[in-house]
């Protein structure tokens, strides 16, 4: 099945929570909102004919841009993109599941923006949802182990932010 | 009177210890690097297991958001530094998939010939490490001296023993120097003999076998769940290869070899080369079937490095030279995964038109083949938790990155 | 020596002083070169095995001073005593481990009486005395304050309590056959060409050897028994704590039980002096009178003859190390418990039967 055939297939049972798609990038990708994220992906991964049993990997992609200048060029407003990466081993085919968050949820810096969890659909979600709220701060709801993985569990800030600055020392230690 | 039980009388079939929690790493011997685990035993029991890692965290991500591509590649020696050319060549691939840039033929043999050594090399390293933690050290040692024959190859190639940086983003660094290839031929039919060896101190000894069958056991459906990709995967008997089932792009690199993915189906390995017999108490998804998959991907390697010798001497023309280091890259978003010795190595890469890339991701392998320690550690003895571990074979560089 | 000494216009007990002192320091000096002499075989046989060179610096071309160079080296280190440990326990445990097994070679015969004790008791002496080794090692292990160290202490004390019974099985056999518990004797029994020694006396003999060999190396912890310091699961298990001299006083510890073991299998299986060729019985023969000057070559011989057999033995069990990997700690319990033990019981038996109905051992002889 090629990104446009699954599209259709999920139009059907998702049409309000699909918001947009991309079938001629380099890889296919479907957008879904937040909020259906969880549905669609159990969707994906358990009806026979989609049959996603394997995440890849979750990706963090924080659109922001801290030069003022520069920004104000870009086309994007600031948000954080999520990407998930799909294939079925049964059926040999891929898909990119994209999801937009606000950079701090509602708009109140330091309040991180929550997205459901996948934990519960892919295990290995687990732990690529614990690096993506280490690195670039997304919350996951209803994940059963939210904890720093690769930094110190009193890191302060998520280094893969656009916007994030490297603290002069930890406990002491000069960073640079 | 003779009804009343008495408190003595009560037998305590189900006998625990206090549970200990004792911390394994980050400095142990058989974490392979700087992993470090939790666990909490009773006796000889491992009740739980808890990896904690980062302890070689360096946000390589973070400093490919200020590297152009080319900058980049030397950093990817670093995630797995025991296959440095196959991370190589995933960042490249992935590049050139951004670009829609296609190698040479010629090149394309190059890679496949550096990759497989790559490979064997890696391979080499796991298998007797596995050796290594159950405490056999001879067999180590016996893989060292066929790596450094391999690492003397690519020093030869491109001048590092460890970080190549060989393959770069649209093409090699520099073409083989007269008489590598036949040196190549040289050490593979040395190599060949060797495997044989290895097959008596280790696959067929009744220690090993002993130790490594039906330890950690991985059910294909949970290996899949779990991420797990490679010889892990495969060795769960999961026929998925990369090299055959991946993107265009990749699989191109391998078109026109005759090979076979390595796992087992239905207890049999399809391999044409003889190898010992699968001991009879193996279940797949073990952690000698893992063991077994690395070494008959060595084999494998074998015959595909000599046919891509073969192809490299037919092709014309010349290698490809890299791309320039401040190449624009053109608007998109490109991910691709490639068949790294240890698992499906995935790159990002989100360009915005710069040559410097906005975001870049790296998939590890070894980061969804650790995450399943937990699962697989739990109710085992201590002695196998060095078992498993090994069975995984991972590299904390790549983990942490 | 002490009828030598007897001789001389001293009151006796000095005279048994000083044989005495002699005698230990003999057998001290022979521990520890045993001790020297195998960690430079077992580095240099390990290297060649894994096609390396080994130490070839100290001392020539063949590294033979790299024990003494080690050792100098460790008694220079820093002396550590972790914050946790407990501090007098962990200071004795190297030397009680180190003694029990020197006390082993008080009995243990190099030739035809050439021993420091000769006890009517000599197997069973060295049996319990070598038993005493665990002592050191899991009050090292306790002591530690380290977990690793505790796991390692709680292994050995495990795997030797198993250990002793399948070997104390096969120590009998031999003992059965000579009718007697002296060394000197049962070495005796064994005179003449090798099919004299007891491992061809009968098929159960020489099963029983093999079971011997077995839980001899379990008990000095060696590979692939070596589970009290399983490098690559305990870290290094009751030795984590331990580094400098103590640490020394271990590892010669372990040495010289491997030639202990090696020594005492020898003398109760393989003719302990006498040779797979009777020279000692020629050399006899050709001086009628049996003058001292030829016991004395002969138990030169003798010794020799010995000393070679039992670095065989150590060298096979080097061999042995580098080849195997280790067992896990229910797999050395059950090849303990299920195996050994009914192996040795069902051998002691059957050498019972066959002493019983063929006294002369195999017919051939």
């Amino acid at each position: 099945m090629n990104a446009e055939q699954i599209y259709a297939r999920l139009e059907h049972p998702f049409r309000p929570w699909l918001v947009g798609c991309d079938f001629a990038a380099i890889d296919p990708w479907i957008e879904v909102k937040p909020d259906g994220l969880a549905d669609v992906a159990r969707y994906l991964r358990e009806q026979p004919d989609l049959w996603f049993d394997m995440l890849h990997c979750i990706t963090a992609v924080d659109y922001f841009e801290p030069d003022e200048k520069k920004a104000a060029q870009v086309e994007w407003q600031p948000h954080i993109e999520l990407l998930y990466h799909l294939s079925s081993l049964r059926h040999r085919h891929r898909l990119v599941l994209k999801t937009s968050l606000p950079r701090w949820l509602d708009d109140q810096p330091g309040r991180l923006p929550e997205a459901p969890s996948v934990s519960r659909i892919w295990s290995t979600a687990e732990w690529h949802e614990r690096e993506v709220f280490d690195l670039s701060g997304v919350k996951f709801l209803d994940h059963p182990d939210l904890r720093r993985i690769l930094c110190p569990e009193d890191w302060p800030g998520h280094p893969l932010r656009k916007d994030f600055v490297m603290p002069p020392d930890y406990h002491g230690v000069p960073t640079r | 009177m003779s009804n009343a039980r008495m408190p003595s009388d009560s037998v305590e079939f189900d006998v625990h210890t206090d549970e200990m929690l004792i911390n394994m790493g980050p400095q142990h011997p058989s974490t392979h690097g700087v992993l470090r685990l939790v666990l909490r035993t009773d006796g000889e029991v491992v009740t739980e297991a808890t990896p904690h890692i980062g302890y070689l965290h360096r946000s390589a991500e973070k400093i490919a958001e200020k590297l152009s591509p080319r900058q980049f590649l030397p950093y990817t020696d670093r995630l797995d530094y025991l296959a440095a050319m196959n991370m190589n060549l995933g960042w490249a691939l992935c590049v050139e998939k951004l670009l829609g840039h296609q190698v040479s033929e010629k090149t394309r043999h190059l890679r496949v010939i550096v990759c497989e050594l790559g490979r064997i090399a890696n391979h080499l390293v796991a298998a007797s490490s596995s050796g290594l933690d159950l405490g056999s050290f001879t067999p180590f040692l016996w893989t060292f001296r066929e790596r450094e024959k391999i690492v003397n190859l690519f020093e030869e190639i491109c001048g590092a023993r460890l970080t190549y940086s060989y393959i770069t983003v649209g093409g090699v660094t520099a073409d083989a120097p007269t008489g590598w290839l036949k040196r190549c031929e040289e050490f593979l039919d040395q190599f060949v003999p060797v495997i044989d060896d290895l097959h008596a101190l280790l696959t067929n000894n009744a220690i090993f076998v002993h130790r490594m069958v039906n330890v950690g056991v991985m059910p294909p459906e949970m290996a899949v769940d779990y991420g797990c990709t490679g010889p892990v995967l495969r060795g769960s008997g999961v026929d998925w290869d990369l090299r055959r089932d991946g993107e265009p792009i990749y699989t191109d690199m391998y078109a026109g070899y005759t090979w076979n993915v390595i796992a087992p189906i239905n207890g049999r390995y399809p391999t044409d080369h003889p190898c010992p017999p699968v001991p009879f108490d193996a279940v797949v998804g073990d952690s000698w079937h893992r063991y077994f998959v690395r070494m008959l991907e060595v084999v494998q390697s074998i015959d595909i490095i000599r046919q891509a010798i073969a192809g490299y001497s037919q092709a014309g023309g010349e290698v490809d030279r890299p791309m320039a280091i401040k190449q624009k890259l053109p608007k998109g978003t490109a991910y691709l995964e490639t068949e790294a010795p240890k698992g499906q190595m995935g790159f990002m890469i989100v360009a915005d038109g710069t040559p410097i890339p906005w975001r870049v991701r790296i998939r590890s392998s070894s980061f969804s083949n650790l995450s399943i320690v937990p699962e697989l550690c739990r109710g085992v003895m201590l002695a196998d938790v060095p078992a498993i571990l090994a069975s995984l074979d991972f590299v904390l560089g790549e983990i942490d990155r | 020596m002490t009828e030598l000494l007897t001789y001389l216009p001293i009151p006796v007990w000095i005279a048994y002083t000083i044989a005495a002192v002699v005698q230990c320091v003999l057998c001290l000096v022979v521990a520890l070169c045993a001790a020297a002499v195998f960690i430079w075989l077992e580095r240099k046989v390990s290297a060649r095995m894994q096609d390396r060179l080994g130490p070839t610096r100290v001392g020539g071309r063949f590294g033979w001073l790299q024990p003494p160079a080690d050792g100098f080296k460790l008694l220079c280190k820093e002396d550590i005593i972790p914050t946790n440990a407990d501090a007098p326990l962990f200071r004795i445990a190297p030397y009680i481990s180190f003694c029990a097994t020197f006390c082993t070679f008080l009995a243990l015969p190099f030739a035809n009486g050439w021993v420091a004790l000769e006890l009517n008791v000599g197997a069973f002496f060295i049996l319990a005395v070598a038993g005493l080794e665990v002592f050191g090692v899991v009050l090292g292990g306790y002591s530690s304050g380290s977990k690793w160290s505790l796991y390692g202490a709680m292994r050995e004390a495990a795997q030797m309590v198993s250990y002793e019974i399948p070997l104390a099985l096969c120590v009998v056999v031999p003992v059965l056959i000579a009718g007697t518990m002296d060394l000197v004797e049962i070495g005796n029994r064994q005179a003449g060409w090798f099919w004299h020694w007891n491992i061809l006396h009968d098929p159960f003999t020489f099963v029983t050897f093999w079971i011997y060999i077995a839980c001899a190396v379990a008990s000095t912890n060696r590979a692939p028994f070596d589970l009290p310091e399983a490098e690559s699961e305990l870290v290094a298990g009751f030795l984590t704590e331990y580094s400098g001299w103590r640490w020394v006083v271990f590892f010669m510890g372990e040495y010289s039980a491997m030639f202990m073991v090696s020594g005492l299998g020898v003398a109760l299986f393989l003719g302990g002096w006498h040779g797979p060729i009777p020279v000692i019985a020629w050399l006899e023969g050709l001086c009628p009178g049996n003058p001292a000057v030829i016991q004395w070559i002969g138990n030169l011989f003798g010794l020799t003859n010995f000393v070679v057999k039992t670095v065989l033995g150590v060298t096979f069990m080097i061999t042995l190390r580098w080849s195997l990997p280790r067992l896990r700690v229910d797999q050395v319990m059950t090849t303990c418990l299920k195996y050994c033990v009914p192996l040795g019981s069902a051998m002691l038996a059957g050498v019972m039967l066959w002493t019983y109905f063929f006294p002369g051992g195999l017919i051939f002889r």
